[in-house]
């Protein structure tokens, strides 16, 4: 049995006079120490479907249906205690931007003396000693002394490191990382990426990493789920997903990576926007922009259906394979 | 070092405030009655006057008379009162004391209601407490000063006949300081008053709590704490609070300076013989020393406040960046 | 016709439509307006002339208590004789000249230094947002209270009393310029570094005919929300001037001077003439910001409310 497994995930924002649909019939699974990627761009439902697995959506937004199973529970049935049992202790998160994850007005210390208390019953010295031990295993410079440090007295890239160590400290079951390099300067985004993948593989942590950028998952993670407008496009093997992408907007994706051309030559670009939750189009929501597109996509949304070993939704997935 | 520098120009800046209120102060004795007249009344010479104005240097050009004034303010001379025939900075600083208790008063209720009620409301918006809390509030904001305090006086004193309605009761002296804290009837004299000064500030606190630490809650940092896992009452009560009171004190450190004008409509209403009555009465006498002693001492009340505040702010707060700091 | 289609498919009137609370403020706002500049048509006296007042009319209790009353005075009168009812109207119509004359002074200040402020930046823009910053740090009350107390120990209780709707004005107006700069400010600045003031500086338009066009009309919501509290707090200034004697005279009394000059006989039994006109300050503020809080949740698309 998985680890973790989304089935049938739906996420809705009620807003106003209207109800917008986040995500819609999300599912995939988790191993034990295996690496997932989400990929989409902003607002196909990447952070959503993350925070909803910690419940911790944004007001006013919340789980419409689905399951979230966990260790064998459906975290959308458990207690908040439970819940609570559950986060920055078997499930641990990094957020996108690391200038505001960290509290401003705490140290560092406490900020993950805290994260430990609230899941170990130990001292205060012991917690620091561990602490001080996971600040060094991100390869932070004089950890001691960032103990003590206010967040503001640290660089972007210290930041991250700092917030990769509390997420590592209880040791979790699961990361879940969303965005965690984009908000960074690009010179270290490889950096802490690499660190990110080095630790996950040394303490067997399953990765569930969210991006927009595929070059970045096809280097790290082992399955991929590719999001469209809160659906899922396709899933599968990281491997297969990109070297036979069986969605039209999978294949766009792949086309558009810089390392596809040749140098010099014009990048490819999918035409037209990703619509935005309030504005999704009748049938496949991706027919406007799909070359593929006729009567039948306009018409009737495609569910995902097995091909091979991916899970596409497209009515035209053989046809596209085979192009 | 860097504190050093910001420290040094927020006291530059003080002064130049300073400055600026003397300023005002001593025009309005140039404009304000004619001190010649207090002096030897109507029934002398226009020679003599002249002579007179002569002799008190109040032909000289107006720098001159400026920099005498502002000497002598220094030496804290700020000239007689024509009504009490004493010192005008002697009467305000006797009377300052009845103003202040009325503001330690005040500030008591709005700091011990105002936290706790903010933070209630903030966390359970849509409980029905919190929205009663919140409609009280917008009422509480929308009555006077005075009505609040006459209404007070009218349901306590004259109907129920529970409180004094005038006055401050008996005093103990402590060290030249006249407290109404240490007594029964003082403390009686003060619940009225400072009820109602409190009346304004209070929901303007409990509102300006809530919307902070709703702002806070929904922040990256406080989400972050969520998915950490720690208890309720962490999240709350060390990482929401700690940054909700930190822009908090900025605008109560303001607030103070507002009270200090809330008191002469309350000081007014319960005959409350602060600095406020005393300013008053002086207006409608044409006190002009007092009137100036009350504007450069409520002048450096304000200032003081306000710098003080900033100065504490930057130090409690790990954030503030201040002037050519690196992160 | 399109654009009073577009406002009326807004989320503004749909809300509006849904909320029993602004509906029903804005509808008490409205009556006290129409009421207020009415007043010489609908009062049943003339406060403001003496051959209508008659002392041996004072303290005639309002009609619904038991004894003396007079069917002439609804509201009953005051110390001096006049119809209650009458002096409340006029009463109203003054505070709300002052309020609305006030803000309007706050904001022609305000925007203009805020567009200065933002469009010349530099040592300009440093002085006025030093300047704003200590204006907010005063207390408006205490600026204001010291200023007409200035002006009236001046001029003499006299000249005083004939001036004083212009001295209020100016002085509630002119101290609350900052918050309608500083918003404005902002906007500019967001404004100055998007690439059409630059384009349209290529095709020969001067950039602050540019600003003004584009840099108002998105000041309009945070104004608009900024102004229904000033207005409601410039009459509750101008109340508190005139309580303590520093505002409207009695002869010409505002709502505030109406209940200052009704204290003293509080405790002599004639409420009403306190008690009335107090409750109309306070439902005539009352109303202005639930309005006003209505309109904030609506217009702050930051602030979502459910």
């Amino acid at each position: 049995m998985a680890l973790l497994e989304v089935r049938n995930l739906h996420v809705e924002f009620p807003l106003g006079r209207k109800t917008l649909q986040a995500i819609h019939g999300l599912s995939f699974a988790l191993d034990k120490g295996e690496r997932l990627g989400i990929v989409g761009e902003s607002g196909a439902g990447k952070s959503v479907a993350a925070f909803s697995i910690l419940k911790l959506i944004a007001k006013p937004g919340r789980i419409a249906a689905g399951e979230v199973i966990f260790d064998g529970r459906d975290l959308a049935k458990i207690s908040d205690e439970e819940m609570r049992q559950i986060r920055g202790n078997r499930i641990s998160m990094i957020f996108q931007d690391p200038m505001m994850t960290l509290n401003p007005v705490l140290t560092v210390g406490t900020q993950m003396v805290e994260c430990l208390k609230a899941h170990r019953d130990i001292s205060d010295a012991e917690a620091k000693r561990l602490a001080i031990a996971k600040l060094r295993e991100v390869k932070i410079p004089s950890a001691e002394e960032r103990f003590e440090n206010y967040p503001h007295q640290l660089s972007g890239g210290m930041r991250q490191r700092v917030v990769i160590a509390i997420a590592l400290l209880t040791d979790p079951a699961v990361i879940i990382a969303d965005e965690p390099t984009t908000a960074l300067d690009v010179t270290i985004q490889a950096e802490i990426m690499g660190l990110m993948l080095d630790l996950c593989r040394d303490h067997a942590v399953a990765l569930m990493l969210i991006t927009h950028d595929l070059a970045v998952v096809s280097q790290v993670t082992q399955k991929i789920c590719v999001l469209y407008a809160g659906r899922l496009a396709e899933q599968g093997p990281t491997r297969s997903i990109i070297t036979q992408p069986k969605h039209p907007y999978t294949q766009g994706l792949i086309k558009a990576l810089p390392q596809q051309n040749e140098p010099g030559a014009r990048l490819f670009q999918i035409p037209g926007t990703m619509p935005t939750l309030d504005d999704v189009p009748a049938g496949c929501a991706f027919h406007p922009r799909c070359a593929f597109a006729d009567e039948l996509c306009r018409r009737e949304v495609p569910e995902p259906r097995p091909i091979g070993d991916h899970r596409v939704a497209c009515h035209h997935a053989e046809k596209v394979a085979s192009a | 070092m860097e504190y050093l520098q910001f420290a040094v120009k927020r006291l530059v800046q003080a002064t130049i405030v300073m400055f600026v209120i003397s300023l005002i102060g001593f025009s309005i004795q140039d404009k304000l009655g004619d001190p010649l007249r207090e002096l030897v009344g109507q029934s002398v010479s226009e020679e003599v006057r002249d002579e007179l104005r002569e002799q008190m240097g109040l032909n000289d050009s107006f720098p001159v008379q400026y920099a005498r004034f502002i000497t002598k303010a220094v030496r804290l001379d700020l000239g007689n009162s024509y009504f009490f025939k004493k010192p005008a900075l002697e009467v305000i600083a006797d009377k300052f004391q009845a103003t202040m208790e009325l503001v330690i008063g005040a500030t008591l209720i709005i700091v011990v209601f105002s936290v706790p009620v903010g933070v209630f409301c903030a966390i359970n918006p849509k409980s029905w407490i919190s929205r009663v809390i919140m409609t009280l509030s917008i009422v509480g904001i929308s009555v006077p000063v005075f009505l609040t305090a006459i209404f007070l006086i009218y349901i306590f004193s004259v109907e129920l006949g529970w409180m004094p309605s005038f006055g401050r009761g008996d005093t103990i002296s402590l060290g030249g300081w006249s407290t109404g804290f240490l007594t029964w009837d003082g403390l009686h004299h003060l619940v009225l008053p400072s009820l109602s000064l409190a009346s304004i500030m209070l929901p303007l606190f409990i509102r300006l709590i809530r919307a902070e630490m709703m702002e806070v809650l929904e922040t990256d940092y406080i989400r972050f704490a969520w998915a950490k896992g720690l208890v309720r009452r962490r999240v709350w009560f060390l990482h929401a609070l700690k940054n909700t009171l930190l822009p908090v004190i900025t605008v109560g450190g303001v607030q103070i300076g507002t009270m200090i004008a809330y008191t002469i409509l309350t000081e007014t209403v319960f005959q409350w013989p602060g600095m406020g009555f005393v300013f008053l009465e002086a207006i409608n006498r044409v006190d002009t020393p007092l009137i100036i002693a009350y504007i450069i001492v409520v002048g450096l009340i304000f200032v003081v406040t306000n710098t003080v505040v900033d100065l504490i702010y930057s130090l409690v707060n790990p954030t503030v960046r201040l002037v050519g700091q690196k992160p | 016709m399109n654009r009073i289609r577009l406002f009326m498919d807004s989320d503004l009137v749909f809300r509006f439509g849904r909320d029993r609370v602004a509906q029903f403020s804005f509808a008490l706002f409205l009556a006290f307006v129409i009421a207020a500049f009415a007043a010489p048509l609908i009062a049943p006296f003339d406060p403001y002339d003496p051959m209508q007042i008659d002392l041996m009319d004072s303290e005639i209790p309002p009609l619904w208590q038991d004894a003396n009353t007079d069917p002439r005075f609804l509201f009953g009168t005051d110390a001096q004789g006049r119809d209650l009812l009458s002096t409340i109207l006029y009463g109203t119509r003054i505070s709300l000249i002052i309020g609305f004359c006030a803000v309007a002074l706050q904001i022609l200040i305000g925007v203009s230094i805020g567009l200065i402020s933002g469009y010349v930046g530099g040592r300009i823009d440093s002085f006025f947002m030093r300047l704003a910053d200590i204006q907010l740090s005063l207390s408006t009350l205490m600026v204001a209270i010291i200023a007409s107390a200035v002006f009236k120990a001046t001029f003499g209780t006299e000249i005083y009393g004939n001036v004083a709707i212009l001295v209020l004005v100016l002085v509630i107006g002119i101290a609350e310029w900052p918050q309608y700069a500083r918003t404005v400010r902002a906007s500019v600045l967001a404004e100055r570094s998007k690439e059409y003031v630059d384009a349209a500086r290529v095709i020969g338009l001067p950039r602050w005919r540019i600003m003004i066009r584009h840099v108002l009309p998105n000041t309009l919501s945070p104004i608009l929300v900024i102004s229904t509290v000033q207005i409601a707090n410039a009459i509750i200034s101008e109340a508190a001037l005139s309580f303590l004697g520093l505002g409207m005279p009695v002869n010409k009394p505002s709502l505030g001077s109406l209940i200052s000059s009704g204290f003293e006989f509080i405790f002599s039994g004639s409420w009403w003439i306190t008690v009335i006109p107090s409750l109309v300050l306070v439902a005539l503020i009352l109303s202005i910001n639930l309005l006003g809080d209505w309109l904030r949740d609506v217009l702050n698309p930051r602030l979502y409310k459910d």
